[in-house]
């Protein structure tokens, strides 16, 4: 008797372990609080090019992460990239007549969408799309102008 | 037989030979199949007695706990030095909790714990079996009404299933930690940006649910080919011998092959 508590114990240590191991690793290496807030709303917004953007690239403002990106498609009339954004409901307060840059966040970093806000009375609700936008900086197209403008510069001086 | 063989008969031994092969193969994998079929059936009997579950979950479980957590410490701790190493010549040294975690979660964590199950108590599994089958256990339970597939085996699987999980779980993290000690710890990995990027990059649903998923199969396919082996045993001292081998190869094979269409059909984006 005594041994079988002993192992019913020792089992339910166990058990206790791998549920902690299991519960530390969504909690503290996975994104679980972030996951828990992922309901808001939905703004889209269109671009030429989007780069290197993907689903869940984040979305900030001010450099704060206040949404993701939820889908990316594209609008088979007009050949534009359409994302569309999940942004928290606590951030139901965004104008109007705000922008949307695609950054690279370091030179390498991955991609993200930084909105920078107006100065409209009114706000985006669900479904709203974001109308001034910029495309996302292509390098190797960065570099050609750059290598382009540098080459008539030279022109210049030499004429 | 070989004496006869005409030189124009070879090719048709050959083909024999490789028949006889591919008809023992499938033999024992519909064996397989329907032993499980019967193990399955017992499984009420494992709910009603659930004592001898724990027992199982300790001698497999608890046992393997030790190499579990010591092994998932140097791994963790050589992802951690060997990550460092490469990821400072692009200065991106701050990534290590990602590269640590994610190839934690996604792939050595099960995959290694199954391997180390495999050797520490699938071995010990059908070697247990084996010799109840050999010394006639198994049969005087038979005689006695007793079906040891509901009472033998039925306990041990479910045994293997519940530990499996809980076993890759502690691998992955105390292997995190290993990581979190040697970056952190020892090379002066910023300690904000280890956890910040980690949880960033890692994902509940995509990276460490579907490890669990990975660890799950992992356990029902090592424990499965170990009982099995273990009642399919020749029943010789020898026979046991070799059982225990075909364990610990098989599902050595069985884990890697169905990690990569895990991983395959998991992490294609």
């Amino acid at each position: 008797m005594l041994q079988s508590k002993f192992i019913e114990t020792v089992v339910g240590v166990f058990i206790a372990i791998g549920l902690a191991a299991l519960l530390m690793l969504s909690m503290k290496v996975s994104n679980l609080s972030s996951l828990a807030s992922e309901d808001g709303y939905v703004i889209k917004a269109r671009f030429l090019n989007i780069g290197g953007l993907k689903i869940r690239s984040p979305v900030k403002m001010a450099g704060v992460v206040i949404g993701r990106v939820t889908d990316i498609y594209i609008d088979e009339k007009t050949y534009d990239a359409v994302a569309e954004l999940t942004i928290d409901d606590d951030f139901n307060n965004i104008p109007e007549d705000t922008s949307a840059n695609i950054y690279t966040a370091g030179l390498l970093g991955e991609q993200y969408i930084s909105l920078a806000p107006g100065g409209e009375e009114t706000y985006l609700e669900a479904g709203g799309v974001i109308k001034i936008t910029s495309d996302a900086v292509v390098l190797e197209q960065l570099i050609g102008q750059f290598l382009y403008s540098k080459a008539a510069g030279d022109n210049k001086g030499d004429l | 037989m070989n004496k006869l063989a005409h030189w124009g008969q070879a090719p048709l031994e050959v083909l024999q030979v490789l028949g006889r092969y591919g008809l023992n193969f499938f033999e024992r994998l519909g064996r397989g199949h329907i032993f499980m079929a019967y193990v399955m059936m017992g499984l009420k009997e494992v709910v009603q007695r659930w004592q001898l579950v724990v027992i199982q979950i300790f001698s497999v479980g608890v046992l393997s706990f030790v190499i579990i957590v010591i092994s998932g410490l140097f791994v963790g701790m050589v992802l951690g030095l060997q990550g460092y190493n490469t990821l400072v010549d692009f200065g991106a040294e701050e990534s290590l909790g990602v590269l640590v975690a994610l190839s934690l979660v996604r792939e050595l964590g099960p995959v290694v714990a199954a391997l180390l199950y495999a050797g520490r108590a699938g071995s010990a599994l059908t070697a247990e079996i084996g010799l109840m089958k050999t010394t006639e256990q198994l049969s005087a339970m038979e005689m006695m009404a007793v079906d040891p597939l509901h009472r033998i085996i039925a306990p041990r699987f479910i045994a293997g299933i519940i530990s499996m999980p809980l076993l890759a779980a502690m691998f992955s993290a105390v292997g995190v930690f290993g990581g979190y000690f040697v970056g952190v710890g020892l090379l002066g990995v910023d300690d904000g940006a280890f956890w910040s990027q980690m949880q960033d990059a890692v994902d509940l649903r995509d990276d460490i649910f579907n490890g669990v998923i990975k660890s799950f199969v992992f356990g029902i396919a090592v424990t499965w080919i170990a009982v099995f082996e273990g009642y399919d045993t020749v029943p010789t001292s020898e026979g046991i011998s070799r059982a225990t081998t075909r364990t610990v190869v098989n599902s050595s094979l069985a884990v890697l092959g169905l990690d990569f269409i895990l991983t395959a059909l998991m992490f294609n984006e």
